[in-house]
């Protein structure tokens, strides 16, 4: 079947998804202050004043600390609550879980606000822990779903092979269980990672101000002349996470084969 | 070797018990917070007792909050409205007329978009839409007279939020389509149905539950975003994230707060339900 219209508004569709992107290293690589055409020419010196910005220096540093705490932490709850749906029958099962994948359906602003509301109130002083806190709630959903498809694909034989092969249930757990859905572990680890380094509306609001890496970005953008450096670390931070993206999607993808299903095809 | 009831109950309960509690903790009670401070009477950084609805009845009053409530939800169905007419086609061509095994490399290549930090990606419009920016430039490159989009605050919010949550939509709207029986569609054109009515009939009511999937994810960070107005919008015309923050955070006005917050959750609920039962009427007709 041919369908060239179709064909042509899809690929017009990409070129309108990917057109800021593709921006971004033309003109992190243009040699003009100001971010307009025509094209000024050839320069690295956005790169260089980037890496001389000490203060984005420390606002990367920070959230590199709590993407890594958050992705770890989101993980770890996601492997609980997704094991527990998978395995086990119990009371309160649909509420808990409906719970827990709330912040998928509310606007990521109300859970910053209530949580907010609830940490002013009680006088606990906003700092990167409760950055930290907040991105936890809204990275579990997506450690969830990713850990509940890899937990679904599990043979549940082997398991019963194990025990019955007198292995306690926390050693099936470590020996069969956990190597067979590690991809997943990893790919809902790199995942949290991605969504939280990449997070605003909590870092701005619940980190007081702290120099963190989408906040800094967010308040340099209102200055023209720190524009192009911005654009520069934009680039940088496109290649990162297009390496993370494809990492995590290989994983996902052997973690499948390895349990011997068949791929359904992208994250969500 | 089935466990007994009640064991595994248990054995549940313990496993499901840290997310469950955090969650409880961080999440429930917080909302619940937000709900009981909405009722009560505020200062400035603190709340007291005398029960009262001057919060809910501010929205009807002060015209300007109305006008934002009005605002932020007709934006949001706008921007999902054109997103979901975007994606449809996409998602149709993938699901349609890619061969099986390359369809998960075109689903990749139209989610990437969205894992690319979304601050990037939208103070980059900033710079795309802004006067003397990248599209203004170019037309003048053209010999042609500058748009100023950015201009027109709400047009450019507009454009900017279809871009962002663009790639949300053709996910569940191409989930919907692969589970769409292919035997059908030759079927309808047996019957002597054209191509494109055999679609009105068959094809587009079977994936509309897709669609409705695709116009709630969209729809639900939409109404809430704050960045977009903030920065192309150039704070001019604030849509109800920016509400909520200016008399949490700003004024320190916790009640007036919370009320936006519970209105907010009630339009996003009441909208929400809305689709849903739409799309009852769909899974109904489909038996």
């Amino acid at each position: 079947m041919k369908a060239p219209y179709l064909r042509a508004f899809t690929l017009f569709y990409l070129l309108f998804l990917y057109s800021p992107i593709l921006l971004l290293p033309i003109f992190a690589f243009n040699d003009g202050k100001v971010v307009a055409f025509p094209l000024q020419g050839f320069t690295g010196k956005w790169f260089g004043e980037m890496f001389a910005d000490q203060n984005l220096r420390i606002a990367a540093k920070n959230s590199l600390i709590i993407a890594l705490s958050v992705a770890t932490l989101s993980t770890v709850l996601g492997i609980f609550a997704a094991r527990a749906s998978v395995r086990y029958r119990f009371p309160g099962k649909a509420p808990l879980m409906g719970l827990i994948m709330l912040p998928l359906v509310l606007p990521e602003m109300i859970v910053a606000m209530a949580l907010l509301v609830v940490l002013l109130s009680m006088g606990v002083p906003l700092s990167l822990f409760t950055v930290i806190v907040g991105q936890v709630l809204i990275c579990t959903p997506f450690a969830v779903a990713i850990l509940t498809s890899a937990f679904q694909s599990l043979d549940r034989s082997l398991e019963e092979a194990a025990m019955d092969l007198g292995e306690t249930t926390w050693s099936t757990f470590r020996l069969i269980v956990l190597p067979l859905v590690m991809p997943g572990i990893m790919a809902s680890f790199l995942i949290c990672f991605t969504i939280s380094f990449d997070e605003f509306i909590i870092s701005n609001f619940l980190g007081s101000g702290q120099p963190i890496l989408s906040v800094y970005i967010f308040g340099q953008f209102r200055f023209p002349a720190k524009v192009p450096s911005m654009l520069a670390l934009g680039t940088v931070l496109v290649c990162f996470s297009i390496i993370l993206l494809g990492f995590a999607e290989y994983m996902r993808r052997r973690g499948i084969a390895k349990a011997g299903g068949k791929d359904s095809g992208g994250f969500l | 070797m089935a466990a007994a009831p009640n064991s595994e109950a248990r054995a549940g309960l313990k496993l499901i018990s840290p997310t469950a509690i955090y969650v409880i903790l961080l999440l429930a009670v917080p909302l619940a917070t937000v709900l009981i401070y909405s009722v009560l009477t505020g200062g400035r950084g603190n709340v007291s007792l005398p029960i009262t609805g001057e919060n809910y009845a501010q929205l009807w009053s002060k015209s300007v909050y109305g006008y934002i409530l009005f605002k932020s939800l007709m934006v949001a169905l706008i921007v999902t409205f054109i997103t979901v007419i975007l994606a449809y086609p996409v998602a149709y061509f993938v699901s349609f007329h890619v061969k099986p095994e390359r369809k998960s490399l075109w689903l990749f290549l139209i989610t990437i978009p969205f894992w690319t930090s979304y601050i990037i990606r939208v103070s980059l419009w900033f710079v795309i839409l802004g006067y003397g920016g990248i599209v203004d430039s170019a037309l003048a490159s053209l010999g042609l007279p500058p748009l100023n989009i950015a201009s027109y605050s709400i047009l450019s919010i507009i454009i900017v939020l279809a871009h962002a949550y663009a790639p949300f939509a053709v996910l569940p709207i191409f989930v919907s389509l692969e589970k769409v029986d292919r035997s059908l569609l030759e079927a309808g054109q047996d019957l002597g149905e054209s191509r494109w009515v055999t679609f009105l009939r068959v094809t587009l009511p079977l994936s509309m539950p897709g669609v409705i999937a695709a116009a709630l994810i969209v729809f639900i960070p939409t109404v809430g975003d704050y960045v977009t107005p903030e920065l192309v919008g150039d704070g001019k015309e604030p849509m109800i994230a920016n509400l909520i923050e200016t008399q949490l955070l700003k004024l320190q006005n916790f009640p007036q707060g919370s009320a936006f917050a519970v209105v907010s959750m009630l339009m996003v609920g009441i909208v929400s339900v809305a689709f849903v039962l739409w799309n009852r009427r769909f899974i109904g007709g489909q038996k």
